[in-house]
C-alpha cells in the first residue's frame, strides 16, 4: 500500500503542492494529467529522485520520505525507459539481483522466469539498442520488477508505441501486475489506458492531485 | 519576387505606404551567384591547411633515415625517449585519476562556486607555459610554517622534486589534467543521468551506479581523455625547462632534446627527434579520432 500525504516537491520552477493519494496493496492506481501537470515530478518525489520539502510518503505503513533511493524498494520505469546501453537484456533483468548479491544460480532462474512471463525469453542475449518500442518497454518493466519491489511506478509506459503494441502491453501490464501482486501507480494522459487498467483513479492538474470515481472515465473523449 | 497584390496587407482598403499599386510588378531582383563566397572562403581557409601540411613535409624532406637512426643511437636521446614515454604515461594516468571525479562532479551537479571552479580549470590552458613553470618552482620552495613542499617531499618521501624527473611529471600533469577534465566533462554530459537514477532505485549506491552504469558507457571517452593528456604531456616544454631543468641523462625529455640539439647547432638531430614526436602525435590523433573524440 502506498500513501502520499501532503507531498510537496519542487522541480526547477515547478512546485507540486501538498499532493495526497493512496493505492491499496496490490491495487492498480492510475494518475491522469496533461503534459506539464506535474505527473513526473510526483513520481520522482515518491521514488526519492527529488527531495520532498513537506509531507510524507508511506509504503506498507513505513515512512520512506527521507529514505535513500536504494532502500525504498520501488521499481521505477521512467518515460524514456533509460535502459543501460552497454548491457544485454539478461543483464537488465539480473541487475538489481546482482547488486543485492543474490546467488548466481538463483539469479539465472529468476531472470529466466521473468523473461518468460514478459514474453522476452528469445531476446535475453541481445543488446538493448535495437529493440523495438514494445520490447524495450518489456525490458524496462522486467528490470523494475526483478527485485520484487513493493511499489511499481510507471511513467507514461505506453506513450510513443503504436496502437497494436499498446493494446498488447495493456493486457501484459494487467496480467503481470496481478501475477506479481505489486502495488502499481501508472501515470498517463490517456483516458483509454485509465479505463482499461485503473482500480483507482487520480487526476493531476497544475500540480494539484484529486481523486476521481472510475465512473468519470465513461464520459466521452479519449484524452485527459 | 513577389507581387504586391499577393500580400494580404495590400488587400486592405488603404495601401501601405510605399506599396505598389495593384497589378504592378516589383522590378526583378538578381541575387547574384554564390561562387565568389565559396571561392574566397576556400582560398583563405586552405592557407592554414597548406601551412600545416607544408610544415610536416619540410621536416620529412630535411632529414633522412640515416639521420633518424643516428639520432636514435645517441644514448642521451635514447634516455630522453624512455623518460618521455614514462613521464607522459604517468602524467596522463594521474590526469585521469584526478580529472575523472572533477569532471563527473561538474557534469552532474549544480553547486555554488561551480563557475569559479570551471574558471580555475581554464587557467592552466591559457597561462603562458613559462609562467606556469615558474609558479611551480616558487610553490615548491615557498616557506610555509617553517618548511617548504620541497623539503617535506625530501623528508617524508625521500625524494627531491625540482630539477628531477618527478618535476617533469608534475609539470606535465599541471597542464594535461585540465585538458583531461574538459574532455571527460563532455563525455559525462553526453551520458543520460536518468540511467544512473534508475540504477539507484534498483538498489545501487552512487559509487555502484557510477561503476556499473556510467563507466561502461564512458570508457571510450576515458581512453580519449587519456590520449589527449598524453599528447599534451608530450608537447610540454616551458614548465619542464623551468621546473625540471634540461639536464642530459636526468630530466631531458624529447621536447627538451629538440631545444638542446638546436642550441648546439645540431639541426639534423633536432629534426629527427621532431619527426619522432610528430609520429607519436599522429598516432594519438588517430586513436582519439577512432574513439569519436576531439583533441581540443
Amino acid at each position: 500500500m502506498i500513501e502520499v500525504c501532503g507531498l510537496t516537491v519542487r522541480s526547477g520552477g515547478f512546485r507540486l503542492a501538498a499532493a495526497d493519494l493512496g493505492v491499496p496493496s496490490g491495487g492498480y492506481g492510475v494518475l491522469m494529467g496533461r503534459t506539464g501537470s506535474g505527473k513526473t515530478t510526483l513520481l520522482e518525489g515518491i521514488c526519492g529522485l527529488r527531495p520532498a520539502t513537506a509531507g510524507a510518503v508511506r509504503l506498507d505503513g513505513i515512512d520512506i520520505t527521507g529514505a535513500p533511493l536504494a532502500a525504498r524498494g520501488i521499481g521505477y520505469v521512467p518515460q524514456d525507459l533509460a535502459l543501460f546501453p552497454t548491457m544485454s537484456v539478461r543483464d537488465h533483468l539480473g541487475f538489481a539481483l546482482r547488486v543485492r548479491r543474490v546467488p548466481r544460480a538463483e539469479i539465472a532462474t529468476r531472470v529466466a522466469a521473468l523473461a518468460e512471463s514478459l514474453e522476452i525469453a528469445h531476446l535475453v542475449e541481445r543488446g538493448v539498442r535495437d529493440l523495438s518500442g514494445g520490447e524495450a518497454r518489456r525490458v524496462a518493466l522486467g528490470r523494475a520488477l526483478s527485485f520484487r519491489p513493493r511499489l511499481l511506478l510507471l511513467d507514461e509506459p505506453l506513450a510513443a508505441v503504436d496502437e497494436a503494441t499498446r493494446d498488447r502491453l495493456c493486457v501484459l501490464l494487467r496480467r503481470i501486475q496481478r501475477e506479481h501482486g505489486v502495488t502499481t501507480l501508472h501515470v498517463t494522459h490517456s483516458r483509454d489506458e485509465a479505463r482499461r487498467l485503473a482500480d483507482i483513479l487520480y487526476v493531476i492538474e497544475h500540480g494539484v492531485v484529486t481523486a476521481r470515481p472510475l465512473a468519470s472515465l465513461a464520459a466521452a473523449g479519449d484524452d485527459a | 519576387m513577389r507581387r504586391a497584390a499577393d500580400d494580404p496587407a495590400a488587400g486592405a482598403e488603404a495601401p501601405l505606404p510605399g506599396a505598389l499599386p495593384p497589378g504592378r510588378m516589383e522590378r526583378p531582383f538578381r541575387a547574384g551567384p554564390d561562387w565568389p563566397f565559396h571561392a574566397a572562403f576556400i582560398a583563405i581557409g586552405s592557407v592554414y591547411v597548406l601551412l600545416v601540411v607544408a610544415l610536416l613535409a619540410a621536416d620529412v624532406l630535411s632529414t633522412s633515415p640515416r639521420h633518424l637512426l643516428e639520432a636514435l643511437a645517441k644514448p642521451e636521446i635514447r634516455f630522453a625517449v624512455r623518460l618521455t614515454l614514462v613521464t607522459c604515461t604517468i602524467a596522463a594516468l594521474l590526469s585521469i585519476v584526478v580529472g575523472m571525479p572533477l569532471a563527473y562532479l561538474l557534469s552532474r551537479h549544480e553547486f555554488r562556486g561551480r563557475r569559479a571552479v570551471e574558471a580555475v580549470l581554464d587557467i592552466p590552458v591559457v597561462l603562458p607555459p613559462l609562467v606556469l613553470g615558474l609558479s611551480l618552482l616558487i610553490l615548491f620552495h615557498l616557506p610555509v610554517a617553517g618548511t617548504t613542499l620541497e623539503s617535506l617531499a625530501q623528508r617524508h618521501l625521500g625524494m627531491r622534486v625540482a630539477y628531477t624527473p618527478v618535476a617533469v611529471v608534475i609539470a606535465q600533469f599541471a597542464v594535461a589534467c585540465a585538458f583531461a577534465v574538459h574532455s571527460l566533462q563532455v563525455t559525462f554530459d553526453r551520458i543520460d543521468p536518468r540511467a544512473e537514477q534508475v540504477a539507484r532505485t534498483l538498489g545501487c549506491r552512487r559509487d555502484q551506479a557510477f561503476c556499473r552504469v556510467v563507466l561502461p558507457q564512458a570508457w571510450r571517452g576515458v581512453v580519449a581523455a587519456f590520449t589527449i593528456a598524453w599528447a599534451r604531456s608530450l608537447g610540454e616544454f616551458g614548465p619542464i625547462l623551468v621546473f625540471a631543468g634540461a639536464t642530459r641523462m636526468r630530466t631531458e625529455v624529447l621536447s627538451t632534446t629538440v631545444f638542446l640539439e638546436l642550441s648546439v647547432g645540431q639541426l639534423e638531430a633536432a629534426v629527427a627527434v621532431s619527426l619522432i614526436m610528430i609520429a607519436a602525435a599522429i598516432v594519438v590523433l588517430a586513436i582519439v579520432r577512432l574513439l569519436g573524440g576531439k583533441v581540443a
